[in-house]
């Protein structure tokens, strides 16, 4: 749910990245952090085991510039991917506005990129949401890799209603960017057609 | 739901500020923040002015979250308030309302019975503006189109034209 402030001139939205344990969710929110300017980031956040796997969630605030005198502001957010932290998911996607779903493009586990979209499906609507009715983009990711799947297979698999979609390689960076203006680009995109009004009173008539 | 965006007004933020002031001087508190169960800040007042509130924001939201997943586990609808004690500074975080969570920040110069008090007090005037707020964001999504009913590609692609 986005957040409008009228005195501070603010639009604050929440991303949501998700996709199966070590697919690259968290290494896409380094990147960006990486090469975006220190006055357009803030501080990142990564709350993680000792063996660097997503604990709870990585946060990352970025401010990309104005639209209409409104100061957009992006959080970006992962969800942990191993499968029995199925809680905290479930907590980070309350409030979501956009979601990319990171796929692993390594043949061995696309039963786990499967599992995880159906589990994406599952705690969307567990919050009164349809993933059809919300922002959303995919990226298939670790395309560098010799054992990554046939990218017309992933489609078909992990894509059926063809959302935007993307491959990438978030370990060198290349798709991390275009994948983040697409969902960035999703959610302003229906918040501008929020709100039932769209008809001006001219045209009413 | 998902497309009720939430809307602050210019006078429902001063009156929010002017409530979170008057906190902070009454219950000596070092910080006074209200964050949305998402993570957003959306007021904040006292002496901490600089401290990284967006992180703090996030923080504080998955800190409510996971405590509220561990109410749900006992049995209890939410745990509505929750106590950090430090060395130094000590963290009183409270619930209001449905959507809201309210933190305050104190050192030796207050204690937790002062804050109880006064974030008693506050508490029910903060859901009063925040309840206004809603109400009036929910009339404004019936009535009136999105502000931003009339950006453009343009506008979009021009946010990342670096
Ligand atoms: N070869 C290759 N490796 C990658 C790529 N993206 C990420 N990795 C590696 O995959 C491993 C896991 O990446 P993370 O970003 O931590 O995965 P995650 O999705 O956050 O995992 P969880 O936090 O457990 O859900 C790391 O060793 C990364 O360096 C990629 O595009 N290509
Ligand atoms: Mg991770």
């Amino acid at each position: 749910m986005s957040f409008i402030n009228y005195s501070s001139r603010e639009i604050n939205c929440k991303i949501v990245y998700y996709g199966p344990g070590l697919c690259g969710k968290t290494t896409n929110l380094q990147h960006i952090y990486a090469k975006t300017n220190p006055d357009v980031k803030g501080k990142m956040i990564s709350l993680e085991t000792e063996t660097e796997r997503t604990l709870f969630f990585d946060f990352l605030p970025l401010a990309l510039g104005e639209i209409r005198g409104f100061k957009t502001r992006f959080h970006l957010y992962t969800v942990p991917g191993q499968v029995f932290y199925d809680a905290s998911r479930k907590l980070i996607l309350k409030g979501v506005d956009g979601v990319v779903f990171v796929a692993d493009s390594q043949i061995e586990r696309m039963e786990a990129n499967i599992e995880s979209l159906d589990n994406l499906k599952i705690n969307l609507l567990d919050q009164g949401y349809a993933l059809d009715s919300i922002p959303y983009v995919v990226q298939y990711n670790k395309r560098d890799l010799p054992n990554a799947a046939p990218l017309d297979e992933m489609r078909r698999l992990l894509n059926p209603t063809q959302v935007p979609d993307y491959e990438a390689s978030a370990a060198t960076g290349e798709g991390v960017f275009e994948t983040l203006k697409a969902v960035a680009k999703g959610v302003l995109t229906n918040l501008k057609n929020m709100g039932p009004a769209q008809t001006n009173p001219e045209s009413a008539r | 739901m998902l497309q009720t965006q939430f809307m602050m007004r210019e006078e429902d933020s001063r009156d929010l500020q002017a409530v979170l002031e008057r906190l902070a001087v009454d219950a000596r508190a070092r910080g006074v923040f209200v964050v949305d169960k998402t993570g957003q800040l959306i007021g904040e007042a006292g002496e901490m002015m600089g401290v990284d509130s967006t992180s703090l924001a996030s923080l504080a939201a998955g800190c409510v979250a996971a405590t509220g997943g561990l109410a749900l586990i006992f049995g209890e609808e939410e745990f509505p308030t929750h106590y950090h004690q430090g060395e130094r500074d000590n963290l009183h975080i409270t619930l209001l309302g449905e959507r809201m969570i309210l933190l305050v920040v104190f050192d030796e110069r207050s204690s937790l019975g002062l804050v109880r008090l006064r974030v008693k007090k506050a508490g029910g005037e903060l859901a009063r503006i925040f309840e206004e707020a809603r109400k009036k964001s929910e009339a404004q999504a019936a009535s009136t189109a999105s502000p931003f009913a009339d950006i453009t590609d343009d506008d979009i692609d021009n946010l990342f034209s670096d």
